[in-house]
């Protein structure tokens, strides 16, 4: 298939969730929706059913969720109860709300309550002392919780061997996901930023051996592609989300690739892979426990500024000349993190803009102003 | 005529002025001194003799000697987004060394006065003195104050100390730090967090911790969403005190005493069956008290939990209010006509705008959560580990509603007033769900109103006054009923 087929499948699938989920759903699978951060996926997969990633909604308007929310919460938290709420997620068998941060703690309950007669809530927090072995088991009991859950709407128990076997797709799929950021870097005159984050996005709504292998077909393609001959600038974006294409099509008219990512939504979500011996259980639990590097977790370290220095790096080595951080409207993680990070790219001599996002917005003229202003200083650099 | 104090209320502001002070004077001896966050198990601290601070009782009080702006837009100007929490903004830039102080004239060393400050003139008369010139009432001098600026410790210890003038100026400047105590705490050895609170104190605490190259102990408090507190969840927090009294080993080179943490614990818990015990004097219909002394005296709870002073001192005020009950009197200044729930944390910039509308519909708080959120009561470790589980915002809607409706039954509430506290995601987050619970289980009405614990600028009187007036329609209408 040519390179334009397959990202076409992935632009379709990232462009209609409804549509991916009635199609599951109408082959028997039962769905899960998935909500960030961190929630254990393989879970859902072992036990036979979908999981579906829950990311908000660019296109719709937050109506229904006012009941339950103040203004001033996370767009996304907001769009997933909306969408819960209004029947765009009617088919779901269930729905994992993870906890880690101060919007989605009482979004758990929002949504436990509002679905309480729609559909199952599973509940998850993770810990954050996470390294020693009482995180390590405190997050395992969470997961033996999760699993129970998963079991109960699966209507079978979850074997050890599937979670095995699920462990080896994700992984499969992480690794696919993280040379098709670098392809895509390598080859940004052929992938642009708005196929780059429908072929990311189309990992949350579809069977993951499904898209790895789609996926795979297309690294391929790109691999066989001579070098690119690129013109224009490059940057690393960094912040919660940034799948909107209008504001990525800002980016492909100001000739500014995306040469890697320290998104949420995109890289944070598979730079850490779990291990394929031993207990898959505790396997997921490391690879949770491993996590690093992430605005919404505890760092032991923390009067050493690890982060803002690992991004930094990340800069550096992908090539790029500068960062684009979309900073999620109302994300006090992502906000806290900003002055040290910001002091690690000034450190490093590293050129960025912060461009305030959320999932409301319609108007990009500021962004697109911004994103110009700072094309043209980076490519005169 | 001077307000009456009880002694109990002098006792516990007593408690609260020798925390800070004696975490001065530590300082002053090389004594390591800490900050912690308000339901981080103090303990552990105590048991090691250690001096603790805590930012979230400094914020308050700077925000209620209204510096909370000031220093919100210091914490602005070093990058912290001002959606973030307004405590937390606070105790950052103060941890970068930043300071609300009072101007002078570098040349005179004097104090430049802000002609705007200051309480009207009266004269022997009482009467207010009308400047002739402006029609505007004169400012009695004797109020007034310099203008507020902002300064920078770091920059202060870098000038230079040569001359005789350069020494005064330096002196001057360091002198002119507002000289009240919650302005005047020392900087942090090592931080001591738990974030059964909230996950921004995680970060908040991780930034201290950067900013001053200091370690931080942490005890996590992963959110809950059930009633009880599970086996795992004790067991996880358990270890956790293990690795943090290991942590405190190192950082003292003392051993855990575990006689001074018996002691503590016995503290603590006295200090929290009396705190209980005042709170329940809210009961008394009219009341003996106006529940916004609560919220004066949490910072008893909150930064001498487990000291013996404490208790007592909130042992001496549930005799005074004793009295009051046998006298028939009250510190609520007007009769108590409706008794309401405070749900949220106050917006200190602006009690006495909070006060108004309450005073003018003769409205008494009678109930609020702090209530039952500061009620740590156990008998053993694993105990405590549950008692620190259940914090306002790490519970489950369920136990939320529990503890407010049950406070609002004991104390007779005709109505709740909910502060949608810009500062407090995990706070307001479900607040929307609650009132609609509070109506339907116990048939009181509910006004919601938008403001911050810390920063002025996100509080509306106007708003608030209406909200506070329907309110009051809809307690009158039920009353009627």
């Amino acid at each position: 298939m040519s390179i334009e087929t397959i990202v076409k499948e992935f632009s379709a699938v990232a462009a209609n969730p409804k549509g991916q989920l009635k199609a599951y759903k109408d082959a028997g699978k039962k769905c899960i929706g998935v909500m960030p951060y961190y929630a254990p996926e393989e879970l859902v997969y072992a036990a036979g059913m979908m999981p579906f990633g829950m990311w908000g909604s660019n296109s719709k308007t937050i109506q229904r969720a006012k009941e339950y929310c103040a203004t001033f919460y996370c767009t996304i938290a907001q769009l997933d109860l909306e969408m819960l709420l209004d029947g765009t997620m009617d088919l779901l068998d269930g729905v994992i709300t993870p906890t880690i941060c101060d919007t989605l703690r009482p979004m758990s309950q929002n949504i436990r309550v509002a679905m309480s007669e729609k559909l199952p809530c599973i509940f998850l927090a993770h810990p954050q002392n996470r390294f020693a072995d009482f995180g390590k088991q405190f997050c395992m009991d969470q997961y033996d919780h999760v699993k129970g859950e998963l079991e109960k709407i699966a209507g079978h128990e979850i074997k050890s061997e599937d979670i095995a076997k699920a462990i080896k797709v994700y992984n499969k799929s992480r690794a696919a996901r993280r040379e098709f950021v670098k392809l895509a870097s390598e080859h940004c005159d052929v992938i642009d930023p708005i196929m780059r984050s429908a072929v990311l996005k189309a990992a949350w709504f579809m069977d993951k051996a499904e898209y790895t292998e789609k996926l795979e077909a297309l690294n391929a393609e790109l691999k066989a592609l001579p070098a690119a001959k690129w013109n224009g600038v490059k940057v690393v974006t960094s912040g919660i989300i940034c799948d909107n294409p209008v504001l990525l099509k800002v980016f492909k008219d100001n000739n500014v690739a995306i040469a890697a990512d320290d998104v949420a939504h995109e890289s944070r979500a598979f730079r850490t892979d779990a291990s394929e011996e031993g207990d898959p259980m505790m396997a997921l639990v490391e690879q949770f426990t491993n996590t690093d590097y992430d605005i919404l977790l505890y760092d032991p370290q923390s009067s050493k500024n690890r982060r803002g220095e690992f991004v930094a790096n990340l800069v550096k080595e992908s090539g790029a000349q500068g960062l684009v951080l979309f900073m999620q409207q109302f994300c006090d993680p992502e906000e806290m993190e900003f002055p040290y990070l910001k002091r690690a790219l000034d450190a490093a001599g590293i050129p960025f803009i912060k461009l305030g996002v959320d999932q409301q917005m319609r108007d990009f003229g500021q962004a697109a102003t911004a994103i110009q202003a700072f094309a043209d200083v980076l490519s005169v650099q | 005529m001077a307000k009456q104090v009880s002694p109990g209320v002098l006792a516990l502001r007593k408690v609260v002025d020798d925390v800070y002070a004696d975490a001065r004077e530590a300082k002053k001896q090389g004594k390591l001194v800490g900050w912690s966050s308000s339901k981080f198990p103090c303990e552990l601290a105590e048991a090691f003799d250690l001096n603790v601070m805590y930012p979230e009782n400094q914020a308050a009080g700077i925000a209620a000697q209204r510096d909370g702006e000031i220093m919100c837009q210091a914490a602005e100007d070093l990058g912290f987004d001002n959606d973030i929490c307004g405590y937390a903004r606070i105790s950052l830039a103060y941890a970068a060394g930043k300071r609300a102080s009072r101007k002078f004239d570098p040349e005179t060393l004097e104090f430049i006065i802000d002609p705007k400050s200051g309480k009207p003139l009266k004269d022997e008369n009482g009467n207010v003195v009308i400047d002739p010139e402006t029609g505007k009432p004169k400012k009695d001098p004797k109020t007034q104050v310099p203008y507020t600026v902002l300064d920078d410790i770091h920059e202060i210890e870098a000038l230079p100390e040569t001359t005789e003038k350069e020494i005064a100026y330096k002196n001057f400047r360091r002198e002119a730090i507002k000289p009240y105590k919650q302005m005047r705490i020392p900087q942090p050895d090592f931080v001591l967090c738990c974030n059964n609170i909230c996950n921004c104190m995680t970060k908040w605490y991780e930034n201290i911790a950067r900013m001053c190259n200091i370690p931080l102990i942490m005890v996590d408090i992963p959110y809950n969403n059930t009633i009880e507190v599970s086996d795992s969840a004790v067991k996880y927090v358990r270890a956790q005190f293990d690795a943090a009294i290991h942590q405190l080993e190192e950082l003292t080179g003392k051993k855990f005493d575990e006689e001074k943490f018996e002691l503590a614990c016995k503290h603590a818990n006295r200090t929290a069956q009396n705190w209980l015990k005042v709170c329940d004097y809210l009961q008394y219909k009219p009341a003996p008290m106006s529940g916004f002394d609560l919220f004066n005296h949490m910072a008893d709870v909150v930064t001498a939990r487990g000291k013996e002073a404490a208790a007592d001192a909130f042992d001496l005020l549930a005799h005074d209010l004793e009295q009051n009950i046998k006298e028939g009197t009250s510190t609520l200044p007007f009769p108590e006509k409706y008794r309401v729930m405070f749900e949220g944390i106050p917006c200190w910039p602006k009690l006495p705008n909070l006060f108004k509308p309450l005073k003018e519909n003769g409205v008494n708080v009678t109930a609020v959560v702090y209530a039952p959120a500061f009620g740590f009561v156990y008998n053993n470790m694993d105990e405590m580990a549950r008692a620190y589980y259940k914090a306002p915002n790490s519970v489950c809607i369920e136990q939320g509603v529990a503890w407010r409706e049950g406070i609002c039954r004991d104390n007779k509430v005709d109505g709740v007033l909910v502060h949608y506290n810009r500062s407090c995601k995990p706070w307001s987050g479900y607040m929307a769900e609650m009132q609609r619970r509070f109506t339907k289980d116990l048939g009181v009405p509910c006004a919601g109103f938008d403001g911050d614990q810390a920063d002025p600028r996100n509080f509306n009187e106007a708003q608030y006054t209406t909200r506070v007036q329907g309110l009051v329609e809809a307690m009158d209408a039920n009353k009627k009923d």
